[in-house]
């Protein structure tokens, strides 16, 4: 594997190789809990910091963790911040704990946690580990901030909870539907590609099909 | 083996140590550990994952307990108007009575009392499924005209826009601050003007009717207990006798007159 800096651990997770919008991982709360911004963004906190946890705990003990029982530690691991993590949402926001539902006990099972300690923090230091960690979890809490302020925009006519459009606005009711869920990720991946398309397109060298010409008269 | 253990062992112990100095990563290793370690290993880790839940769980208790606590209260008082204090009673022998043998898994309500230490009535929580979810809500029932005279929708999981309008639709929920029982179900415009129609959301027909089933169904199971513990304590607290008669009992004189006092509420209620 190609040797990273710092400040490319750190960044790469928030766009580049965001984990939602590029790496398509972690769809389940992305799609179940982005009706609201608020719900969206206590999701993405409550992640970032089972992710971080798990990532320095994983990180310190890669040593002493025998490779044959990895997997049962790391999920061990995470299951004991996501435990924690309930239970401080459960005290200190007790509406949106209840809003999220089953969602907060099942960041035990998000893809993006336990792909970073195999992919990540196994194989590197602490230090690289918490870089890769706040860049992984910061890209989860964005995805999850634009899906919810889309949805909750159009679907709801507010952004967390304040009313945008002052009763001249029908709310679309769908987009904080599931469908909704999946019309708003679609679209965000859309233009997600649109935007990389057109930045592949300005580096390299235009290239017709093989067989067309670019000379003035050509195929018509 | 263990020689290379230990000091990486060590290097765990100080993760900021660990964090600048160590280069590439360990290479991976070839023998295979005995299974004792292993064992050992995921042992350990399971003690200490059970210690920091434990540690964080009791942080955590008390606040959620009384977020808990509060969230009702608040519900106690909206569904019974003038409710300032709330005590818990508990269905024990097909009896309600303020201290049970033991509190677990009995059926309870809540009875509320105005500043003067007046009964008004008695909250209780129901729930049943509604169109995606199970309905969650709490009301007031005045034993006395036999009326409902609050609802509230604690948790449910309805259409957006649609079936939830049950919870925040005023013109919806309104209508049971004060309607007799046993409810009916009208659609808009078709009611006779009897006073136990709930007029029903257009578009949430299946949502409005389970609210209204909830309620019955609720009241049909322990409308009679309730009825009776109510004629012991609205019969004492009418008079202004706060130690109780011969004919009301025991139950009666220890539950209502701390709260009537406006002392230390009584075990198992709390002030609003």
């Amino acid at each position: 594997m190609r040797e990273t800096t710092a400040q490319e651990d750190l960044l790469r997770g928030i766009w580049r190789e965001n984990p939602v919008l590029v790496q398509l991982l972690g769809l389940c709360p992305t799609l179940a809990v982005t009706g609201s911004v608020d719900n969206a963004v206590v999701m993405g906190i409550a992640t970032f910091f089972v992710l971080l946890g798990s990532s320095v705990l994983v990180s310190t003990f890669k040593s002493i963790i025998p490779k044959e029982v990895r997997i049962s530690a790391y999920i061990l691991i995470i299951a004991t911040f996501v435990t924690i993590a309930d239970m401080v949402t459960h005290a200190l926001v007790p509406d949106i704990w209840k809003a999220l539902g089953p969602f907060v006990p099942l960041i035990v099972v998000n893809c993006i946690i336990l792909g970073r300690q195999e992919a990540f923090a196994s194989k590197n230091t602490v230090w690289r580990s918490t870089l890769d960690a706040v860049g992984m979890g910061s890209g989860f809490m964005v995805a999850m901030l634009i899906m919810g302020s889309v949805r909750e925009i159009i679907g709801n006519g507010s952004w967390f909870g304040i009313p945008l459009f002052g009763g001249h606005y029908q709310p679309w009711i769908i987009m904080i539907l599931p469908p909704g869920g999946f019309f708003t990720l679609g679209f965000v991946l859309l233009a997600m590609g649109w935007k990389k398309g057109r930045e592949a397109e300005a580096v390299r060298p235009r290239r017709w099909p093989h067989g067309v010409t670019t000379e003035v008269g050509g195929p018509v | 083996m263990s020689e290379q253990e230990l000091p990486m062992a060590g290097d765990a112990q100080e993760p900021s140590g660990n964090a600048a100095g160590e280069g590439p990563p360990p290479a991976p290793r070839q023998i295979e550990a005995s299974s004792v370690r292993l064992v050992t290993t995921l042992s350990v880790a399971g003690a200490l994952a059970g210690m920091a839940i434990v540690v964080a769980f009791q942080y955590t208790k008390p606040r959620i307990d009384a977020n808990a606590a509060r969230e009702l209260a608040a519900a106690v008082t909206e569904v019974l108007g003038g409710a300032k204090t709330y005590k818990t009673i508990y269905l024990e022998d097909g009896k309600f009575t303020a201290e049970p043998r033991d509190t677990a898994g009995l059926d309870k309500v809540y009875v509320g009392y105005d500043p003067n230490g007046q009964p008004v009535g008695v909250a209780m929580e129901a729930a049943e499924p509604g169109f995606q979810d199970i309905i969650d809500l709490i009301f007031g029932y005045d034993p006395a005209k036999g009326d409902v005279i609050g609802m509230k929708v604690l948790h449910n999981l309805e259409t957006p826009g649609l079936g939830a309008r049950i919870a925040t639709d005023s013109s919806f929920v309104d209508q049971f601050n004060d309607v007799s029982t046993p409810l009916i179900g009208v659609k808009e415009g078709q009611g006779k003007g009897g006073h136990n129609e709930v007029v029903m959301i257009t578009g949430s027909t299946i949502s409005s009717r389970a609210v209204i089933k909830i309620i019955n169904d609720r009241l049909t199971a322990i409308q009679k207990p309730v009825d009776a513990y109510w004629s012991t304590i609205a019969g004492t607290s009418s008079t202004g006798q706060q130690s109780a008669t011969t004919s009301a009992g025991r139950t009666t004189s220890t539950s209502v007159a701390p709260v009537a006092a406006g002392a230390v509420p009584s075990p198992g209620g709390g002030e609003l």
